[in-house]
């Protein structure tokens, strides 16, 4: 058996390491490692809660609006305030545009490149796929930055900047739009519409949108020349190395539910497992410690009562990384456990004929963004210029809140507690701390490592290519986990 | 007459690291327009030996890069760190070792930056430590040369990078764009010295100007004409804590995201290009003050001037400005009468 150390992992947010254990051509055990820690939770202590709203987003560079989101929500359910429509479709959309940036950086910057690897220069597609992807250089990288930027002036416009706003707020927005500036939202919708289906999708959104099942899927793949659209040219990819035997989902999904209305979220809450959905107790959730470097001196904890003390020589400990669990159980969060419970029919068939794989959570995110700009397109036109944008509770000196919302990459929840107008505890779950989750008391690995076993390694590779699929194909966000 | 502007350059090697922050430094930059960031540093002779988000290159292939440029084989011209230095626990570094290699980052950003013709602190963290380094400092969280407002930092306050020029301190919770860019692009241009940066070690081509500058809001400003909650109009000086006025950058001359800026977002300016912005010492969307006058006055404002001026504004503020200022949208529109307006 061979051991190997991969790091640092790059073309990820942040930094991580993982330790593989090798035996016969094929991974046989993973140890996920989240090498920094910052304690954001130990700054926010003792703070006014007003404050978490300049800290929380500064946790992530990339998921600063979700974070951002998070906390507002959390000091929302503090207060009590009733957010008016034109507050919820305009943070929405501020969401949503980082959360559709987020998926295109993931699969324009961080997944594709993979495949322009001198691993694969002796493929036949090889040569076309290293032109286009390569890292930096690559063809691609140039189409999508400016149209990416442009996209972003959503943000500039709703929300002064990103990352990094603080136009979020647990009443609404603080930027009203007027007539002229909804023309403008309008206008860049439509730009960067015009971007996905030309470039990404080689297909209109509703075509991509109205896509049923994985036969529906690949015929549609067969209609043009594979090469025709950058979603093609995965989709042939995947085909090519079977993508969709690659790093296996262990099976439980869970989603807090996206784009939150005063009626509930656009994409349903829930948790899917063996072809079903049920219902999503927050209370379930808890934070286990048994093999992160913190103090663990207690069982697992709900984050309303939860500690966060770190200790380097922590025996069975290695990584910052806490092991969150709903009902003891290992949960897989991102654009497929949200599609998954929200009842799309092409996840929905993909995952049940073939599981949750490398394949579908790439197809998972293309798909949501082929779904969320149509419906921000919606949330644009229903913008009322002239009406209000924020409602104003004050905060009381004694309460707690809870705010669990969906970043790109998954389920992030944000509890928090005030004492005497105070931050006494501020506990935060983010995504990848649940899908690079470390092993709990019970040594159940957590998603990520379950879905590396059994990697394939290629005839004489020393660092696994599968590998680097595997763990990107979780877009994780490291910075998040360990906070 | 004969000019020429170029001068022969071999191509600059620039390697990136993040330590002790967000990454939102690199995610700002990537937003960079007209032209996209990749395009401006190959147009400079740039070459990019390794970044985080950007390489090809994982593990091995990094530690290879690496490796190279400690041994000396592999020019490297300029170090830019993203994120703070992590010192702790207790001076060690653990809380941020470099994956794959055993060794706290700290270390190896000392041997860089030995070998670095010029060392850059990309965004308040890698500058002063930032906004890791708030509360009590948890991860004992410092600047390359900086430790908040202390001269100090990873690598003392005597530092030069092999250029001559101390560490480069572009400050800022993220950077814009287009601060990086020009900033780098200067550097390889080899003009950039130690005179073009200020007491705090930022360019100040940018640290020159003020956040007041260009302020959407000028004229609420003029008149004392106060925003009383967020999301209002007026001015977010006089309550809401803004620190535009003293706060360094071109925020409102040079927009983020094609039209932003935090005040155009309905936000106050928090001066996050300063050192120690992450602990104002007061809650960040409230001004204190002192018998009602606000304690931090603008940039190089005597106060009696500051209270006079404000006193006589404040009397002579029209309605417009007073009901706009505490409105979420316009409600009273300048008195545009025909011929008004002289030529």
């Amino acid at each position: 058996m061979t051991r190997l150390i991969v790091g640092p992992f790059n073309r990820v947010e942040g930094d991580l390491e993982v330790r593989l254990e090798i035996a016969d051509g094929q991974v046989n055990d993973a140890f996920v490692t989240s090498t920094l820690y910052r304690g954001f939770e130990h700054i926010l202590h003792g703070k006014s809660p007003q404050d978490a709203l300049v800290f929380a987003p500064r946790i992530c560079g990339i998921c600063s609006v979700s974070q951002s989101t998070a906390a507002a929500a959390a000091l929302a359910d503090a207060q009590g305030v009733r957010v008016p429509l034109n507050g919820r479709l305009a943070t929405n959309l501020v969401l949503a545009t980082e959360n559709v940036a987020d998926h295109l950086t993931h699969f324009y910057m961080f997944f594709m490149p993979d495949f322009a690897r001198p691993a694969y220069r002796n493929e036949s597609w090889f040569e076309q796929i290293e032109k286009r992807f390569k890292a930096i250089k690559g063809t691609a990288t140039r189409d999508m930055l400016p149209a990416r930027a442009e996209f972003m002036h959503i943000t500039g416009l709703l929300a002064g900047k990103w990352p990094h706003t603080m136009s979020i707020q647990p009443g609404g927005s603080t930027k009203s739009v007027a007539a002229h500036e909804k023309a403008r939202l309008i206008a860049l919708l439509g730009s960067f519409r015009s971007f996905l289906e030309r470039i990404l999708f080689g297909a209109t959104l509703e075509e991509i949108i109205e896509l049923e099942t994985l036969d529906d899927l690949n015929g549609w793949l067969e209609k043009e020349a594979p090469l025709q659209s950058d979603f093609r040219s995965f989709l042939l990819l995947a085909r090519e190395l079977d993508l969709d035997a690659m790093g296996k989902s262990p099976g439980h999904f869970m989603s807090y539910g996206a784009y939150t209305f005063n009626d509930g979220p656009v994409f349903a809450q829930g948790v899917f497992a063996k072809g079903q959905v049920l219902p999503l107790d927050p209370q379930g959730v808890s934070e286990d410690l048994s093999h992160a470097w913190l103090e663990h001196r207690s069982a697992a904890r709900h984050p309303f009562d939860g500690i966060t003390i770190p200790d380097a020589d922590a025996a069975d400990g290695y990584t910052w990384c806490k092991a969150p669990r709903l009902n003891g159980q290992v949960m897989e969060v991102g654009a497929i456990a949200r599609q998954l419970v929200d009842g799309n029919l092409l996840i929905r068939d993909m995952v049940t004929r073939k599981g949750g794989s490398v394949h579908t959570r790439v197809v998972s995110r293309l798909l949501e963004i082929a779904r969320i700009v149509p419906l921000m397109e919606q949330w644009v036109g229903a913008l009322r210029p002239g009406e209000s944008f924020h409602a104003r509770e004050p905060m009381p000196d004694e309460a707690q809140g809870v705010g669990l919302i969906e970043a790109a990459r998954g389920a992030l929840g944000h509890w928090l507690k005030v004492r005497n107008g105070r931050i006494l505890n501020y506990q935060i779950v983010a995504p990848t701390t649940w899908n690079f989750s470390p092993r709990d008391a019970d040594g159940v690995p957590g998603a990520l490592e379950q879905a590396l076993k059994g990697a394939q390694c290629r005839e004489g590779e020393v660092d696994p290519v599968s590998v680097q699929h595997i763990v990107r194909s979780f877009d994780p966000c490291m910075v998040c986990t360990v906070h | 007459m004969q000019v020429n502007g170029s001068r022969k350059t071999s191509p600059k090697n620039l390697l990136w690291l993040q330590s002790g922050g967000c990454g939102g430094c690199t995610l700002s930059l990537i937003c960079a327009e007209a032209p996209d960031f990749l395009t401006s540093f190959e147009a400079a002779g740039i070459n990019i030996l390794w970044h985080p988000s950007l390489s090809e290159e994982s593990g091995r292939g990094f530690l290879e890069i690496l490796n190279s440029i400690l041994e000396g084989n592999t020019p490297l011209d300029i170090l830019c760190l993203e994120g703070s230095v992590i010192m702790g626990p207790k001076g060690t570094g653990r809380f941020h070792m470099l994956s794959g290699t055993g060794l706290p980052m700290m270390m190896v950003l000392k041997k860089l930056a030995a070998r670095a013709g010029h060392v850059v602190a990309v965004g308040s963290c890698a500058a002063y430590g930032g906004v890791t380094a708030a509360g009590r400092n948890p991860a004992d969280a410092t600047g390359l040369a900086f430790d908040t407002k202390e001269p100090g930092g990873l690598l003392g306050s005597d530092f030069r990078a092999r250029s001559g020029v101390p560490v480069v301190n572009i400050s800022g919770c993220p950077i814009h764009p287009g601060w990086v860019v020009e900033t780098l692009l200067h550097i390889a241009s080899g003009y950039f010295s130690e005179l073009d940066m200020d007491r705090w070690g930022r360019p100040k081509a940018i640290s020159d100007n003020l956040v007041h500058h260009g302020c959407s809001r000028n004229e609420y400003y003029e008149y004392k004409a106060s925003a009383e909650n967020l999301s209002e109009l007026g001015c977010l000086m006089e309550n809401l804590g803004c620190k535009g006025t003293q706060a360094s950058g071109d925020c409102n001359t040079r927009p983020w995201n094609g039209s932003g800026s935090c005040i155009s977002g309905g936000y106050p300016c928090i001066a996050c290009t300063e050192p120690g912005f992450e602990e104002p010492g007061h809650t960040f969307v409230e001004t204190p003050k002192v018998t009602g006058i606000p304690i931090g006055l603008p940039m190089d404002m005597p106060k009696a001037w500051f209270v006079a001026l404000a006193s006589l504004s404040k009397s002579a503020t029209p309605k417009r400005l007073k009901v706009n200022a505490v409105s979420d949208f316009i409600r009273v529109a300048p008195n545009q009468r025909a011929g008004k307006t002289k030529k």
